[in-house]
């Protein structure tokens, strides 16, 4: 399987009926196919709505409603919009059940990096860091190692996010609970074992005797 | 309020001058307006935005064009010329988190001295600001940020300037409305008075300077 799936799969499982959520460009998008029945979400864009559907069909779009990405977007029923301002005061202001963002890097303190890589790609942080600061869940999805490069580091090189311990990380390998102890390896996936998740690994991982199959 | 072209807008934008340009990712953004600041080559300009947009849309094309000088915004992505400008010192960027930027811009427009935001504590963005302690969480001090204009995009207004924002496109146009100091709004259509629903007024007339009517762009 995909390995971009696999992670989006466990990822959607995170969420709870009811939650307001918002999901970052790029991966954690695709999140939105796997919401698990019964399960009802609400999503919140930051460009300014609460009530975000799925993307039109052909010949259904309108130039004026687009997500974060400006990707061509619907409105489902009970949807309304508001303008920046308000957006973040939802957001940071403790509102926001859940952010999936993301990552280049995380570190044992649960800290992210996803905004730059000086001298190279220099994006800006957009509205991670205001996400990252406020949501009361937040979950890093990325894939475990940059072709090969570990990304779960001692600490991160990379230029912060925030410095709010983040709730979750989601790879294709395992998932990981980062703590105050430190991160714990919490799933690992099927075809992995636990020597392949630390040689991929360029943190200390506290692997307690019951790291349960990903997804079960 | 007074309902001018888009040439004479551009008219009114010297050189040197700060703007608020409203929009996300180009949704939201006043074109034909832009379009007319690069007929008559504004150059060293200084402009607030969400993003840099599109190479070819919104505030993308300006930088494209060479005309911005600094760039307020929390997300240059999408636009690889500002990153190469960034780097070739041609273009100075002052990257600001997305809410932080809004809240800035928001306290310019409704009077107060700045902003407290537990946002970007301990990260690059607290260099060289003042770091508060209230209640036990740490906040960084940001200060207000105004502009000579607002150039923003409305889907109607009518003949008072009361503007109506259409779905997504709303985004940072309300706030800078009350942050410039001269307010210039792009609209796709002007209405009689009284033709939008008191409700669905976004933005109150008083805050509206001039309309340009742009058409569907």
């Amino acid at each position: 399987m995909d390995n971009k799936i696999k992670i989006a799969q466990r990822v959607a499982q995170e969420l709870k009926d009811g939650d307001l959520v918002n999901l970052g460009i790029g991966l954690p998008t695709l999140v939105t196919n796997y919401i698990p029945d019964g399960v009802e979400v609400t999503f919140q864009s930051e460009n300014g709505m609460v009530g975000m559907g799925r993307s039109p069909e052909e010949g259904f779009e309108n130039k004026d409603l687009t997500n974060a990405g400006g990707m061509y977007a619907t409105a489902n029923p009970g949807a309304m919009y508001f303008d920046s301002a308000f957006s973040f005061a939802l957001i940071r202001g403790g509102h926001l059940d859940i952010t999936v963002l993301g990552g280049l890097q995380v570190d044992e303190k649960g800290h992210l990096a996803n905004w730059m890589v000086p001298g190279k790609k220099i994006p800006g942080m957009g509205g991670a860091m205001d996400l990252v600061t406020g949501a009361k869940k937040v979950i890093v999805s990325m894939t475990h190692t940059a072709k090969g490069t570990p990304k779960i580091v001692k600490e991160c090189d990379l230029p912060l996010t925030s410095i709010r311990k983040v709730d979750l990380i989601v790879t294709e390998m395992c998932v990981i609970e980062p703590t105050d102890e430190g991160l714990v390896l919490k799933e690992i996936a099927a075809d992995y074992t636990v020597d392949d998740v630390k040689n991929n690994t360029a943190a200390h991982l506290i692997i307690p005797e019951d790291v349960k199959m990903m997804g079960e | 309020m007074e309902v001018i072209n888009a040439k004479k807008a551009a008219d009114l934008i010297t050189n040197n001058s700060s703007l608020m340009i409203g929009g996300f990712l180009g949704v939201g953004t006043p074109e034909n307006i832009i379009s007319e600041i690069i007929e008559l080559k504004r150059e060293g300009l200084v402009v607030i935005g969400n993003d840099t947009s599109f190479v070819d849309k919104g505030i993308g094309r300006l930088i494209a064009e060479k005309l911005v000088k600094k760039v307020i915004t929390s997300h240059i992505g999408t636009n690889p010329e500002t990153q190469k400008q960034m780097i070739s010192d041609e273009c100075e960027v002052e990257l600001t988190p997305q809410g932080t930027l809004a809240e800035k811009i928001r306290a310019a427009g409704v009077g107060l001295g700045g902003i407290y935001t537990p946002t970007g504590v301990g990260t690059t963005v607290e260099d060289g600001k003042e770091v508060r302690e209230i209640d036990g969480v740490k906040y960084l001090f940001e200060s207000p940020l105004s502009a000579d204009f607002a150039l923003l995009k409305a889907k109607r207004a009518d003949y008072k300037g009361n503007l109506e924002y259409n779905l997504t496109a709303r985004n940072f146009n309300p706030i800078m409305a009350l942050a410039g100091k001269t307010v210039i709004v792009e609209v796709e259509e002007i209405v009689p008075i009284g033709s939008i629903d008191p409700n669905n007024v976004h933005t109150p007339s008083v805050l509206v300077d001039y309309i340009v009517v742009g058409g569907n762009k």
